[in-house]
């Protein structure tokens, strides 16, 4: 299994990243450097956080015509797997390989918090190694992260079953009061129609060892790479 | 040549003084001409030249077994072990500040990261001492202020871990604002910026210069008056992504042995990179030309470009002939790098523009000229006495604590760290919030701790003891995590020493953070003065020495934290109480006073504390620990509570005569510290105390969901987490 991690200039996320595919999870790594169009044969492609090319004008939206996103967008149409986390998720929806967007926190303040999260699908290859409907506590960090749609794409998405983590309380009752930035529906991360390309605004990277006061991101991880793992053998 | 050459008012643009210019033409034996004059005004500003505080500051210990580098480089560096070298240091960015809170926070910070990255180190963590007026007048330094530091730290990916803030009616016109780095280097990677080599070339890298932030150095050196606004074009403009590029190629020129060095382009530009560089080595000398230097904007003079302080660019010195190489490496970050100059062996910093000789000055008049001020001191007027008779007993002190948990100086600081990223690095064990902050170094079970510290109140009252204080808080803050005191790194911030009883407070700041380190065994590598934060005389600050402190802990597996972990453990104190309420925020809040002298320290006595939860934290005795500090020992034990979840059932406190009991829940005792440890640990835990001569009393006991002592008080979490959460959004 080996997993690409890609690098913007500004994405600071990678390292964490790589750091869990290579030292806790023991997958394959291989960084991507965002000039490069080639994805090396990497299996799953993490966009990981950070604020690529300074996010100056608006989130991800220079970083989608980077040479390495038209790879990743052919990648995707080909059912590869592709994570966006924080700004990888911006980057995505800018891209339009997942709908709607990231605005501004409604508390119009950047927030590095702890948040749970209640897992609505465990059906896809990202978290297959969550049990049903399992809350996870998993930290943000960002200022521009709520999630954003035109009613009717909203409802597809709902329809559809396409929201994968939705910002709950511990209990998992998905509260106003839950909802760290005004996203709408309390949405955490989506997934396309087909299944294979994830965006996400919490940060599994960064909880996946204990000592960093949480170890449920690595499920995700370990959900991918276990994937992998099935078809390889399939 | 007599002064009638150079008229009054520019030496005042360049903020020197007619006998220093008296000394410069009698160095040069000729008048130097308008760009030299900027050149040395810059260099001799009190901000670089450490004109008024030079002298002092050489009493500061700074040598000891794990020191590798100490004052007189871009940063301090320690050996930890494994390899590896802690570099750390911390630096003003008041005046900036003052006029636009937001640049000129995002700019210290900026600034503090490339010192770090200029040793060769990552920079792994920044931490943020703030000093502010009383809310609400004060919201747009405060707002301005933190809204800078998260605006720079998140984009650029290094976390913000720790800090302090208060609030005091002398920070009303001359905020604090001070930024210290830690970063991580192999030991044998550890990089110093020595221009080594004649004929070596040197290369500017990063941002195109600008006209922006001329005389900021000059600027910082004077007081703040109404005509301080129109210094805004002073004040520089950063630009994050811009220096996590920087940063990122930095790191990729350590593979490579054609760079000799790397300095940061700080406080007086080009002009000061160019000088220290060379000045470090002894006979070397340097030639620039003006006219390579990549700028941002048309009709850029000579004097604009050597005296810019454009941000996010460093000076590269790289071997001769191998410039191609590290031009590639920056180009592949898509920065302009620029050959602008090489190293020469005549001790002279030469300035072409183009063919012709702009500036040309001794590096050594330019580094280490300027004449040393030795100010006399006055000792002010004491401050008044507190009679303690005169203090009415305490009433309810359940009420007492709610309130003091509600103030300003005390509240829970999430308001503000939350909007700090700081756990990007996946290294973060112990976040902000509790005592020290503790990140774990990746690849080995080492732990580094990190804090600032400062009770500006107690300085204030007795500079000299007040600095001991901010020392041993420090150190106790980084105990309290279980990891041993290291090193120091300081940022003294007074208002104007020509003023006697200010350069008195300057004079004795320095006598008790010498004392404290000494005693302490923890030497000042690093440091930085910012002197004059004093608006036209009227509104001086209170002496605040900050003190940021690094340790170690060998495994972070045996790290503590300040929450209480477990129902049924005993909640004990460490250290035994007196009478010191003088200074304390007890009687800030509660009397509207700030009288009497600080508490009293000894000095031997915080080591046998710190050493007793040293042994007992390694020996696994404990479960968590945190220091009493303002607020006393009921603050801390309600922060305990609160931060554990958990609340604690105590016998009424009956203290002993002389122990008044106002003194005993809220008296500011140092060497204290509330700790928690199952019930089995606990005839371990006494025999250790007896063998270090420490007293340690039982408080009570962790469970349910209140702080009660019986009869006297009780509080539910909820309402103490309702006072001290919301203390900071008024």
């Amino acid at each position: 299994m080996k997993f690409g991690v890609v690098v913007f200039p500004g994405t600071w996320s990678d390292r964490d990243c790589g750091w869990v595919v290579d030292q806790v999870v023991g997958a394959q790594l291989q960084y991507l450097w965002h000039k490069d169009a080639d994805l090396k044969g990497c299996d799953c492609v993490i966009l990981p956080g950070g604020f690529a090319y300074g996010d100056y004008l608006r989130t991800g939206a220079i970083a989608r015509f980077a040479p390495v996103m038209e790879s990743i967008g052919e990648f995707a149409d080909r059912g590869g797997l592709v994570w966006g986390i924080c700004n990888g998720f911006q980057i995505l929806c800018e891209a339009g390989l997942l709908p709607g967007a990231l605005i501004r926190n409604s508390s119009l303040e950047f927030r590095c918090e702890w948040t749970h999260l209640m897992v609505e699908r465990k059906d896809l290859p990202f978290t297959s190694a969550c049990s049903e409907r399992e809350v996870i506590r998993m930290p943000i960090s960002h200022g521009e992260g709520s999630y954003f749609a035109e009613p009717a794409v909203l409802s597809r998405l709902e329809q559809n079953g396409q929201v994968v983590f939705r910002y709950c309380d511990p209990g998992g009752r998905v509260l106003p009061s839950a909802n760290p930035n005004g996203s709408l529906h309390n949405i955490a991360g989506i997934i396309n129609k087909r299944g294979n390309v994830l965006g996400m605004m919490p940060h599994p990277e960064r909880c996946s060892e204990p000592e960093l006061g949480g170890a449920d991101g690595v499920k995700l991880f370990r959900s991918v790479a276990g994937n992998a793992m099935k078809v390889l053998v399939s | 040549m007599s002064l009638d050459t150079v008229d009054a008012r520019r030496l005042r643009e360049v903020a020197l003084v007619p006998d220093e210019y008296r000394v410069i033409v009698e160095k040069l034996r000729r008048p130097p001409n308008a760009v030299e004059l900027g050149m040395l005004g810059v260099l001799w500003s009190e901000h670089c030249s450490y004109k008024t505080s030079k002298a002092l500051l050489r009493r500061l210990p700074s040598s000891g077994e794990a020191v590798l580098q100490g004052p007189g480089e871009n940063a301090g560096a320690v050996e930890i072990g494994h390899g590896w070298a802690a570099v750390f240091k911390i630096e003003s960015h008041n005046h900036p500040s003052a006029i636009e809170p937001y640049q000129g926070a995002a700019t210290g910070v900026g600034g503090i990261i490339r010192d770090v990255i200029a040793m060769g180190a990552r920079p792994i963590a920044l931490l943020d001492s703030l000093r502010f007026g009383p809310l609400p007048a004060s919201r747009r330094h405060f707002d301005g202020v933190v809204a800078g530091i998260g605006g720079y730290g998140n984009c650029i990916g290094i976390p913000t871990v720790g800090g302090e803030v208060y609030f005091d009616e002398c920070y009303e016109q001359n905020p604090i604002v001070n930024a210290m780095c830690v970063g991580l280097v192999r030991v044998d990677r550890l990089m110093r910026a020595r221009a080594e080599g004649t004929g070596n070339s040197l290369m500017l890298v990063g941002a195109d210069t600008g006209k922006d932030g001329i005389h900021g150095a000059s600027f910082a050196s004077v007081e703040l008056d109404e005509s301080s606004s129109e210094r805004r074009p002073a004040v520089q403009v950063g630009n994050p992504f811009l220096e996590k590029c920087l940063l990122e190629a930095c790191m990729d020129l350590g593979h490579t042995d054609a760079v000799v060095a790397v300095q940061d382009l700080g406080a007086a530009g080009l002009t000061s990179s160019v000088a220290e560089c060379a000045g470090r080595v002894p006979g070397a000398g340097a030639r620039i030309d003006v006219s390579l230097v990549p700028r941002r904007e048309k009709g850029m003079t000579p004097y604009d470009v050597m005296l810019s302080e454009s941000q996010e660019r460093m000076l590269v010195v790289v071997q001769r002939g191998r410039e191609a190489e590290v031009e590639r490496i920056f180009q592949t970050w898509d920065l302009t790098s620029a050959v602008i100059g090489d190293v020469t062996d005549d001790g002279q910093l030469t300035v072409f523009d183009g063919d012709e000789v702009v500036a040309r000055l001794p590096i050594d008049l330019l580094t280490d000229g300027a004449p040393l001020r030795r100010l006399a001191g006055i000792s002010p007027e004491p401050p008044p006495a507190l009679h303690l008779d005169s203090l009415p007993p305490l009433v309810d002190g359940g009420q007492t604590l709610l309130r003091l948990l509600a103030s300003p100086n005390l509240c829970s600081r999430r308001p503000i760290f939350r909007r700090y990223d700081h756990m990007v690095g996946d290294s973060t064990v112990v976040p902000p919030g509790g005592d020290a902050a503790l990140l774990r170094i990746k690849g080995t079970r080492l732990g580094l701790a990190m804090t600032t510290d400062c009770n500006a109140r107690y300085c204030h009252l007795d500079p000299n003891l007040g600095a001991q204080h901010a020392v041993a808080e420090a150190a106790r803050n980084i105990v309290a995590t279980g990891a041993r005191p290291l090193a120091v790194t300081d940022c003294l911030n007074l208002a104007n020493p020509d003023r006697p009883e200010v350069y008195w407070e300057l004079e004795e700041t320095i006598a008790g953070l010498a004392a404290a380190c000494r005693a302490l065994e923890v030497p000042i590598v690093s440091g930085n003065v910012s002197l004059y934060n004093d608006s036209e005389g009227r509104s001086p600050i209170h002496p605040t020495p900050v003190v940021g402190m690094i340790g170690v802990i060998e495994d972070y597996g045996h790290r503590l934290e300040a929450g209480l972990q477990h129902e049924g453990d005993f909640v004990l104190l460490v250290g035994s109480s007196h009478n010191d309420l003088g200074g304390s925020e007890y009687l800030k809040v509660e009397h509207g006073t700030v009288a009497g002298r600080p508490p009293g320290l000894d000095l031997a006595r915080e080591g046998a504390v710190n050493r007793l939860i040293l042994a007992a934290a390694k020996s696994g005795l404990l479960r968590s620990a945190h220091d009493c500090a303002e607020g006393g020992m009921l603050v801390a034990l309600a922060e305990c509570c609160m931060l554990g979840g958990l609340g604690v059932r105590c016998p009424a406190m009956r203290p002993e005569a002389p122990l008044r009991l106002d003194a005993a829940f809220f008296g500011e005792t140092p060497g204290r510290f509330i700790v928690s440890a199952p019930s089995r640990a606990m005839p371990d835990l006494q025999n250790l105390a007896r063998r270090h001569h420490v007293e340690i009393s039982l408080l009570g006991m962790a469970g349910g969901e209140i702080l009660e002592f019986e009869g006297q008080f009780r509080l539910s979490l909820t309402e103490m987490r309702q006072a001290w959460e919301g203390g900071l959004l008024q």
